[in-house]
């Protein structure tokens, strides 16, 4: 009765069927390129935040004869835990984006094999985590609370300063920031509350910010985007936690950006590059991580990621010495005091807010 | 392909049963195995008893069922009048509705928080659950319309010949003979809200958490995996608890109906059918409203009016947030949905017919199998992503050419969210076919093959392509498993549009809103041609 109609279907059913083994036996041989050793191939994890200029992954590629194969993977934390999980067959030769906040869970799992990089004492060895040097530092960036010039201008009242202003009923109801258990610049920030105020004193500091109206996202897309007067979304509050380089992305009409970093009131983030244990091309993945310290990769890293370069003596983007200067004396805290106190304090700043 | 009828000889049986072991080892091998080596692991790490204590772990389990069953009654509820619409009705516009109603789904999950929070600034559980069913109401519209345009409509005709009022007709006649699809959609639709992640977590402001959330938090930043395995266990005894009660629902309605052609059912409304047209309309209307809020939000800026975010969809973004262009995102997109599609398409319907003949089969034995079978297909739904995606990363490198960082682990991921849904669609269609028909074919020697081609196959057509349609559909905005799964520099355009909001700058912001109408507009073009070409061939 309906021959056509059966007929083309039925057709469509095998060819899908025979398309579905095809991909997948596609797949069982994209694994094998590695072994190559006239062009090897290296994987490179990283996170999800990894840019880069193609021009400048091609040089490298004509320059070392290795072809790079790069595998984005979550936050940092979701990068150092599928880091930790993989270790006896890590999914990569080199990973990178581990940072100071989840560097010592992957030095305590030997996930990373010892290499000092003949680059590294241009300036990465500063931010230095480990005496065996199994980590290189490539770039650097500070969480700062940022805010709405425009909005304070407006106002005829000066904006916040300090970590105590914050908590000033002058600027009530005007904050934004994220959740530390949910994202990573919440995270810092707790963490930067923890450096400056100790151990005994932060609890006390969060619940007057609590007291004077702070409100809590749990990423930095909403309180971002949405919540804060400065951004695209023009919210209604002036005053968020994101980076200190954030400001060079909001410029005005005049060139000038709309807002600023408050310098007094940020955390250093380190993020970090090394050679996987038990990768299958050693010698090669200890190439990669010269090559994301050389001069040509740390020039890039401003523009494309909004870090700042490991490296010193490296050219910054037009406009970012005004637009996003490098705080001075950020909050730091030791990667392994991290480490322990991490989950606790995230616990107890759940509980103080009721979150 | 084996079908079985009445009186099944043993050599089909052993050919069925071979042929149901293509779904099941697709499965095991990228499901069970996967799940079960994380868990294990948790388990074996101790501690899960400590967190099964905490009343906290009960409180999550309760606001997840609750939120989730609140989330899958709006949806049904809003569903019905536009799967009423699109089944019943021959208005202009009709074609655009149905059009409509699948955007939601491809939107990411993050876009749609932002637009929900523009309109209730301090998120809480209304707008969850409200955001929840946004995204759901094309499950039900499209997974009921399926069935319900092929519904003979002179039984209704003949109730109401009888007496009974509209209301009636439909309570008694049309609602039984729907239950099966109105069941099949709202399990689907409470799958997807018990484990969504983006929305709760923009929209509960972190005050709010679920099962979903809180073993996404335990695997990925503190590696608690003891406790994402305690709550991974709730999440699939509650998972398999609703899924159990759907089955009963579909069992206890389950019936053969007369099935007809949709150019025949499909007719101009009357006196009361335009309330519910008018009702279909309003639900249509207020989906539209987020769509709207993007695209306004995809050429505003603090200076006025501006097409630059669409513009930049040719380049990579402002500084170069993306490693490929726009518009190369877009083709990945279409790439890995059409083979995610295949996929899905092909051990869906293998799996649909055999569960079909499975229950057809005399013995009990058939028929538990069959049921087995059924709940297994379901369960992707109803695990997170995040155990199935570290699943992998402990298992994958045991096969041949280490599938982990294979570009096909994104197909293969999409066609496990895809596959349940295609049977959920083919299955309510094929069960419904009266056996009688199939038995008189039979008895004029036709093989069970011709009996599969000139029976089954013409009056299943029509829900092949729609589950294949809505399959793509659903691939091209799968995001929690794409953007989990680690894979080589290949954005999809959702992964795109989540790694664009998530950079400063105006530009990145409006060249992820125009993102969405591109993903939109993708849409809506692979739907108007599914759409046409499943009706070219068509009785």
């Amino acid at each position: 009765m309906f021959p056509r109609t059966a007929r083309t279907v039925l057709g469509l059913t095998s060819v899908a069927v025979l398309a579905g083994a095809c991909s997948l036996s596609g797949g069982d041989s994209g694994g094998s390129a590695g072994s190559d050793q006239q062009n090897p191939t290296v994987t490179l994890v990283t996170h999800d935040s990894f840019a880069a200029p193609q021009d400048v992954l091609d040089a490298f590629q004509r320059q070392s004869g290795i072809t790079l194969k790069i595998v984005k993977s979550g936050d940092a934390g979701a990068l150092t835990n599928k880091l930790v999980l993989t270790k006896g067959n890590p999914v990569g030769d080199v990973a990178y984006g581990v940072d100071n906040t989840f560097a010592s869970r992957a030095l305590g799992e030997d996930v990373f094999q010892p290499y000092t990089s003949p680059e590294a004492d241009r300036g990465p060895q500063r931010y230095s985590v480990d005496p065996e040097h199994r980590l290189s530092a490539v770039d650097v960036g500070d969480v700062c609370v940022n805010v709405d010039t425009g909005y304070f201008a407006s106002k005829g009242i000066p904006a916040p300063a300090s970590y105590d202003d914050l908590a000033d009923p002058k600027y009530k109801d005007l904050m934004v920031a994220e959740s530390p258990a949910t994202a990573s610049p919440g995270l810092a920030f707790l963490l930067g509350t923890v450096a400056k105020y100790g151990e005994s004193g932060w609890p006390d500091y969060w619940n007057r910010l609590k007291a004077n109206g702070l409100k809590i996202d749990s990423g930095w897309e909403e309180a971002y985007t949405k919540d804060f007067s400065g951004s695209s979304g023009k919210g209604p509050r002036p005053i968020v936690v994101s980076y200190a380089s954030s400001p060079a992305a909001e410029l005005g009409q005049d060139g000038k950006p709309r807002t600023k970093a408050l310098l007094d009131t940020c955390f250093r983030q380190v993020e970090y590059a090394g050679v996987l244990t038990g990768g299958k091309q050693q010698p090669q993945a200890q190439k990669v991580v010269d090559f994301l310290l050389s001069q040509q990769f740390q020039a890039t890293v401003a523009a494309n990621m909004y870090v700042y370069p490991a490296r010193t003596g490296v050219e910054l983007p037009a406009g970012w010495a005004t637009a996003a200067p490098l705080p001075s004396a950020p909050g730091t805290m030791a990667a392994d005091k991290i480490q322990a106190g991490r989950e606790k304090w995230i616990g107890t700043w759940r509980s103080l807010m009721g979150a | 392909m084996a079908l079985a009828h009445g009186g099944v000889r043993p050599a089909r049986t052993a050919g069925l049963t071979l042929l149901g072991l293509l779904p099941v080892a697709f499965l095991v091998v990228f499901f069970a195995w996967p799940v079960v080596a994380i868990v294990g692991r948790g388990f074996s790490a101790g501690g899960v008893d400590t967190v099964l204590g905490d009343p906290q772990t009960w409180r999550l389990t309760g606001f997840t069922l609750a939120s989730a069953a609140a989330s899958t009654v709006v949806a049904v509820v809003a569903g019905l009048p536009v799967a009423f619409l699109l089944a019943r009705v021959r208005l202009p516009g009709v074609g655009l509705a149905r059009t409509i109603v699948l955007v939601p789904f491809v939107l990411p999950t993050v876009v749609v928080g932002l637009a929900f929070r523009a309109l209730w600034p301090d998120g809480g559980v209304l707008p969850l659950v409200l955001a929840n069913a946004f995204f759901n109401v094309a499950v039900v519209a499209r997974t009921v319309s399926g069935l319900w345009a092929h519904l003979d409509p002179r039984a209704t005709e003949a109730a109401r010949a009888l007496g009974a009022s509209p209301w009636r007709a439909f309570r008694t006649v049309t609602l039984p003979a729907l239950a099966p699809a109105v069941a099949s959609a709202a399990a689907v639709v409470f799958l997807f809200c018990a484990t969504s992640f983006g929305v709760v977590l923009i929209l509960g402001g972190g005050n709010f958490r679920t099962l979903e959330t809180e073993i996404y938090l335990r695997t990925v930043d503190l590696l608690d995996l003891s406790g994402a395995a305690a709550l991974s266990l709730l999440q699939f005894a509650a998972v398999v608890a609703a899924l159990a009660l759907g089955a009963v629902a579909r069992r206890r309605r389950e019936n053969a109906v007369r099935l007809r052609s949709a150019q025949v059912t499909a007719r101009c409304p009357q006196g009361g059918q335009w309330y519910v047209v008018g009702a279909a309309v309003a639900v249509l209307g207020l989906l539209l409203i987020p769509i709207f809020a993007l695209l306004v939000e995809s050429v505003s800026t603090a200076d006025g009016w501006s097409f630059a975010g669409y513009r930049a969809l040719s380049g990579t973004g402002a500084n170069g947030a993306l490693q490929v262009t726009g518009w190369v995102a877009a083709q990945n997109s279409l790439a890995a949905a059409t083979d995610a599609t295949l996929l899905a398409m092909a051990i869906g319907v293998i799996a649909s017919v055999v569960l079909v003949a499975l229950r057809r089969s005399p013995g009990r034995l058939a028929h538990g199998m069959g049921e087995t079978m059924d709940a297994a297909l379901m369960l992707p739904l109803g695990v997170s992503a995040v155990t199935v995606g570290f699943g992998y990363l402990v298992t994958l490198d045991a096969l041949p050419g280490d599938l982990r960082t294979s570009p096909m682990l994104v197909p293969l991921a999409q066609a496990l969210v895809i596959i349940p849904l295609v049977v959920r669609m083919i299955l309510p269609v094929l069960r419904a076919i009266d056996e009688r028909l199939r038995q008189a074919a039979a008895t004029l020697g036709a093989s069970p093959a011709r009996v599969w081609r000139e029976i089954d196959l013409p009056l299943a057509a029509r829900s092949l392509v729609a589950a294949a349609g809505f399959g793509f559909v659903v691939a091209l905005g799968e995001f929690g498993a794409t953007s989990f799964l680690a894979r080589p520099d290949a954005p999809t355009l959702p992964v795109a549009v989540a790694t664009l909001i998530g950079r400063p700058g105006e530009l990145n912001n409006q060249m992820a809103y125009a993102g969405c109408a591109l993903l939109m507009l993708v849409t809506v073009v692979a739907v108007v041609l599914i759409d046409r070409f499943g009706s070219v061939g068509e009785f």
